[in-house]
């Protein structure tokens, strides 16, 4: 029997980091035990990033130490990290994917024979790795035909082939499909069977739940609580990080749908050309559209705004057929969309949060092509009140304001014209507690005050606790339409998963039939 | 305001040292008033390229745009005779066709806006000097109402102290200030200049402009036109560079289709470029473009007068502007350490 370890594999001890105009982290502490799955959870912007960050050494702290086996180390590059065995897995992958997979994990550290790359050994030895992490394909195969599932995985092996002691994850599934984050799982708790410590980053608290071993929370730069295995639970991880309980956390009042303002008809989006898609969206209403990664539920949307337009189809809007051919003619006939990609999409992230704000209103408010200042500048101040936008003022860069206030932009810049339609993809990914609530309370407002709301979440939470009914895409297809007792978890997955319909379930709704009945729905 | 002071500075420095170094033929009426024309001509072109700039284009094709205008037009009235109300329109229009061209190519074809114009490049050149058979095009004599256009001088402009200083005649209030001309292309400058900042900074279409150069996609999900926007910065571009062609032309009188023009699209781009646009696009400042413009003519000025051979004078404004950025960057982040540790400070 081995002695038990006496230190931690890695301890921190009073890490404190100041970036200009805040202070990251102040006085944390972390413990990683061997073979240990250990969750760092806490809102955007709590210090997660930049803890990591300072262990991978990409940044230096300002004070504080850190123990590797007991012993004090100076992380103060990134090769330094890998020599101790630290490696960072990002959320956005690095992977060249113009190579393969083994010149991927090889990358840097190419076995040489008479000075060329050995091949044959990257073969030999990249199969070990990839066995390793479960990974079932060559090492001959290029990295961009993988899903990003697998690429994450190659990632994985990479970190494996240099001997890592200690992997962390930043947000590893938040673009992997349900199947996929189930393989991670499988891997994840393989390594730590052999004894890899792993750092698992991630705000989806019910991966959290079955992954770790231990949670360790930040809230504001600071250590705000531990939980141990058996104290794991949604509850206690949500008031650790908000300092204060979400008891309501979908709070919603009854709606009354009243009159169809969005009626799709045999609408194909260039994506799934082959596949039909009919529903209809009547005022008041919030609707989810649930499914898999891949189902064509952002195409969807895109379709109905006129990003990448029909090729067949029609649309009503208000009763009034409508040619939807460009973001500009369905902003026309009422419609917003809160795209999925905030960064890419949704916001331009070097201009100032005013002008993002005022940028699809100044259209309507110009006087001969001249913008009206003063317009701008008040609906600005009203929005970053009503949606308690923090930021130090109307004139900050959008680039630096938190995920959840970013968001927040993108959908102040879609009120100030008061659409009568509101997509939103994915509304909330990446985002933390505290600001999501307020977003769900928004969507909740406005569909009291008669807009109809269609939106696209791969959070089955967020899709039984938002929508009066819910419609279910696979592979471009509406498999079905969930309302009232048949939306159920199992329900969903089954249409999602394209299992066929189950009894209880009915053909994709064409007509107005029964809506859910409207009782406000408890917090799961 | 802030982002224009270095490059203000830089101009304040090079005619310094230059007015150091050669003070009577610098501060003469009769330089200051050619250094004027030269800056507002090349101004004129270089709020061109600011615009293709800002939607994080580049215009390759503005010196043969120079070229095209300016052997066109005594091509026409010339060779062909035409009358001025004919060949004037003819020639202004041409370049905005063209503009139209490069910017359908650029916006609906998604061809990178460099290969569109280095193709542009040489064509319109080469299509010159095929037209022309590679003669010299000039005006002559005539012509005296276009060329009032360019060698004109409606009004002057005073100037105070700068005869004291080239001088040394300090106190000889007879001699206070220093009646500069004022050429035309400095008021067509003015013109365009106070044109080109109102479209850019007041009105709807220079914000899209604005935000289509920083993230067109994300333009494109507001609702904004981006193609129609992208077209117009091309048109503008090829329009202004035509508009110079035909004042550069009427300046010295005959172009050679060879090298009029030559580079010009580079003096227009490094005066951007000087003037704060940043190639990634979404940046830009009128003002700073036109003084980066007045920058390059200094220099060129001030080379000739303080006697270094002209066969360097792109060897020195290449390292003069490289200069400029590095310590513009330099400046920048020192600026950026100092507001950091402030707030450290304050906490």
């Amino acid at each position: 029997m081995s002695p038990l370890p006496v230190n931690p594999l890695l301890e921190v001890r009073g890490i404190t980091k100041r970036y200009p105009g805040v202070l990251a982290l102040e006085d944390v502490d972390l413990n990683v035990h061997r073979g240990e799955v250990l969750a760092v959870i806490g809102e955007n912007g709590a210090g997660k990033s930049t803890l990591m960050k300072i262990l991978a050494g990409v940044q230096r702290p300002d004070r504080g130490q850190i123990l590797w086996n007991g012993r004090p180390v100076v992380i103060d590059s990134v090769p330094a990290a890998l020599r101790l065995g630290i490696a960072l897995i990002h959320q956005e992958l690095n992977l060249a994917d113009n190579l393969d997979v083994g010149g991927n994990i090889f990358l840097g550290r190419e076995p040489l024979r008479f000075g060329l790359i050995d091949r044959r050994r990257i073969d030999r030895d990249a199969a070990r790795f990839l066995q390793m992490v479960g990974l079932d394909v060559s090492p001959r195969q290029l990295v961009s035909q993988l899903s990003i599932g697998r690429q994450q995985l190659v990632e994985i092996a990479k970190a494996l082939s240099v001997d890592a002691r200690l992997l962390i994850m930043d947000e590893p599934t938040s673009s992997l499909s349900q199947r996929e984050a189930e393989t991670l799982f499988r891997v994840v708790r393989s390594l730590r069977d052999r004894g890899v410590s792993v750092i698992y980053i991630s705000h989806r608290l019910s991966e959290v739940q079955r992954i770790a071993d231990r949670v360790c929370v930040l809230r504001d730069g600071r250590n705000a609580g531990e939980l141990g295995r058996a104290d794991i639970t949604h509850d206690r991880m949500v008031r650790l990080m908000v300092g204060r309980d979400v008891s309501q956390f979908y709070q919603r009042l009854p709606h009354e749908p009243k009159q169809p303002v969005l009626e799709v008809d045999r609408l194909r989006t260039p994506a799934y050309p082959q596949h039909e898609v009919s529903f209809r969206l009547r005022a008041s209403e919030v609707v989810g559209v649930a499914g898999l990664i891949g189902a064509g539920r952002t195409e969807l949307l895109q379709t109905l705004f006129g990003v990448t337009p029909a090729v067949g189809g029609s649309v009503r809007v208000q009763g009034r057929a409508t040619r939807i051919r460009s973001p500009a003619d369905a902003i026309r006939a009422g419609l917003a969309l809160v795209p999925e990609d905030r960064k890419q999409q949704g916001l331009i992230l070097d201009m100032a949060v005013s002008e993002n704000l005022s940028l699809v209103r100044l259209a309507h408010d110009q006087r001969f092509g001249f913008r009206n200042r003063r317009a701008e500048r008040e609906l600005s101040v009203r929005m970053i009140r009503e949606l308690r936008i923090k930021t130090p003022s109307p004139r900050q860069i959008v680039r630096y304001l938190s995920g959840g206030n970013q968001q927040k932009v993108v959908l102040g810049k879609w009120l100030a014209i008061r659409p009568r339609v509101l997509l939103l993809d994915e509304p909330t990914r990446g985002i933390d507690v505290g600001a999501k609530e307020e977003i769900y309370r928004l969507m909740e407002q406005l569909a009291q005050q008669g807009v109809a709301v269609l939106f696209v979440s791969s959070e089955m939470e967020e899709i039984l606790g938002m929508a009066d009914r819910v419609l279910v895409m696979h592979e471009g297809r509406m498999t079905g339409e969930l309302s009232g007792n048949e939306l159920t978890e199992e329900a969903v997955m089954q249409l999602a998963t394209g299992a066929g319909p189950a009894s209880a379930v009915r053909p994709p709704d064409t007509a107005d039939r029964a809506n859910r009945s409207n009782s406000p729905k408890e917090a799961p | 305001m802030k982002k224009i002071l270095g490059i203000v500075g830089l101009l304040v420095v090079v005619s310094i040292l230059t007015a150091i170094k050669s003070p009577e033929s610098f501060l003469s009426a009769y330089n200051l008033e050619n250094l004027l024309r030269r800056s507002a001509l090349f101004g004129i072109i270089s709020i061109g390229a600011a615009f293709v700039i800002i939607t994080s284009g580049i215009d390759l094709s503005i010196g043969s745009g120079v070229c095209l205008v300016g052997c066109l037009l005594p091509w026409l009235l010339k060779v062909h005779g035409w009358p001025v109300a004919a060949a004037l329109p003819l020639v202004l229009i041409i370049p905005l066709l063209i503009g139209l061209v490069h910017g359908l190519l650029v916006a609906k074809l998604r061809i990178q806006p460099f290969v569109v114009t280095l193709c542009g490049l040489l064509l319109y050149r080469g299509a010159m000097r095929g037209l022309t058979g590679d003669q010299a095009q000039g005006f002559g004599t005539g012509f005296e109402t276009l060329k009032y256009l360019a060698l004109g001088k409606p009004f002057s402009i005073p100037l105070p102290l700068v005869n004291w200083i080239r001088d040394g005649s300090w106190g000889d209030w007879s001699q206070f200030v220093l009646w500069v001309a004022c050429p035309m292309p400095a008021v067509i400058l003015l013109l365009v200049g106070v044109a080109a900042a109102v479209f850019l900074n007041l009105t709807v279409y220079g914000r899209y402009l604005l935000a289509l150069g920083r993230n067109e996609e994300a333009a494109r999900y507001s609702g904004i036109n981006t193609n129609r926007m992208v077209i117009l910065a091309y048109v503008l571009c090829a329009g202004l560079a035509g508009l110079g062609g035909m004042l550069f032309v009427l300046d010295v009188n005959s172009a050679q289709p060879v090298d009029f023009g030559n580079f010009y699209e580079l003096y227009a781009i490094a005066a951007a470029v000087l003037g704060g646009c940043s190639l990634r696009g979404g940046e830009g400042s009128i003002l700073g473009v036109i003084v980066g413009a007045t920058v390059m003519q200094v220099l060129r000025n001030s080379i000739t007068l303080v006697g270094i051979p002209t066969q360097l004078e792109f060897a020195i404004i290449g390292a003069v502007i490289l200069a400029g950025v590095i310590v513009d960057e330099l400046v920048k982040r020192l600026a950026a350490r100092r507001r950091a540790a402030r707030e450290a400070r304050d906490r």
